[in-house]
């Protein structure tokens, strides 16, 4: 009897934790960072065209909504992007802010040459460094600001869903 | 022999340990304690992703600006949240964490003290 019980408690044990085992084997364990960040971060960068220095605080101040795009153009995914901030680009309640992340500068003019500029601005992080600011781990990432808080943030690239949600917001 | 063993012995242990190590500077001391959000499971001392390189330079910039370690930590942990840290912070989530395996040692010692004093 008591044998009995030992290789049943034994077997069930096993089983238990295949099942687990198992289980976690298809569970992606992919870590994103919930984003605490509410108020825009204040930082200076130099402007992609001009090269002069501007301030963050001249930029998202107007009553619009402004969405901040991360991107460089040896990004793939960014390509994808691409098409949904044309898209964008005509409702007159939004601006769309570029900062062009650890770019060669003539490979991001090619890009815009080649796909469409639908930045208003773009700034330069040269060396990944505002993109932190800001609390980005990647490229693309994307942040719809109104009032100088984050109304809504964006990992990886934009798709059709992510248009109809901005497309609600700013209506 | 038997104390020339023990003395190669006690200079390899000094070597090891890392309080002597040349690397001991703060800026490897908190990259280790942080999570690469790319490649997750590495360091950010470890990897070499663009994010981990770009995270390097803000904790130098940060030095050198004089912060310490743990406003680094804080404003690291309001940029990704609290995971970022390997350490976790002491909070009302994480108490249990962290007291438990006290408790069960305080438990444990309990344990064997009572049953030693009732074998005299």
């Amino acid at each position: 009897m008591k044998k009995r019980i030992t290789s049943l408690l034994t077997i069930s044990i096993l089983i238990f934790v295949f099942i687990i085992f198992y289980k976690s084997l298809n569970t992606i364990n992919f870590y994103k960072p919930k984003s605490e960040i509410k108020d825009i971060p204040q930082f200076s960068a130099l402007s992609f065209y001009s090269n002069e220095k501007i301030d963050s605080k001249k930029i998202f101040n107007k009553d619009k909504y402004y969405l901040l795009n991360i991107w460089a153009s040896w990004c793939v995914p960014c390509r994808d992007e691409h098409l949904i901030l044309t898209d964008l680009n005509k409702y007159d309640k939004l601006e769309i802010i570029g900062l062009n992340y650890k770019d060669k500068l003539e490979n991001a003019k090619r890009f815009l040459d080649e796909l469409g500029d639908p930045y208003k601005k773009i700034l330069l992080d040269k060396d990944g460094t505002k993109a932190i600011e800001w609390g980005a781990f990647g490229v693309p990432e994307s942040f719809l600001i109104y009032k100088k808080k984050v109304v809504k943030k964006f990992i990886g690239p934009l798709n059709a869903n992510s248009l109809l949600e901005i497309e609600q917001i700013i209506k | 022999m038997k104390l020339f063993n023990i003395i190669i012995l006690f200079i390899v242990f000094i070597y090891l340990n890392p309080v002597n190590a040349t690397e001991d500077k703060l800026q490897n001391k908190i990259t280790k304690n942080l999570r690469c959000l790319v490649c997750q499971g590495q360091s950010v001392y470890d990897s070499d992703s663009e994010f981990a390189t770009s995270l390097k330079l803000t904790i130098q910039n940060k030095i050198s600006q004089g912060q310490s370690e743990e406003q680094i930590y804080n404003y690291l942990m309001d940029k990704f949240g609290e995971w970022i840290v390997y350490e976790p912070r002491f909070n009302k989530n994480t108490y249990l964490l962290w007291f438990l395996p006290l408790l069960i040692f305080l438990l444990g010692g309990a344990i064997i003290s009572k049953k030693l004093i009732n074998k005299k």
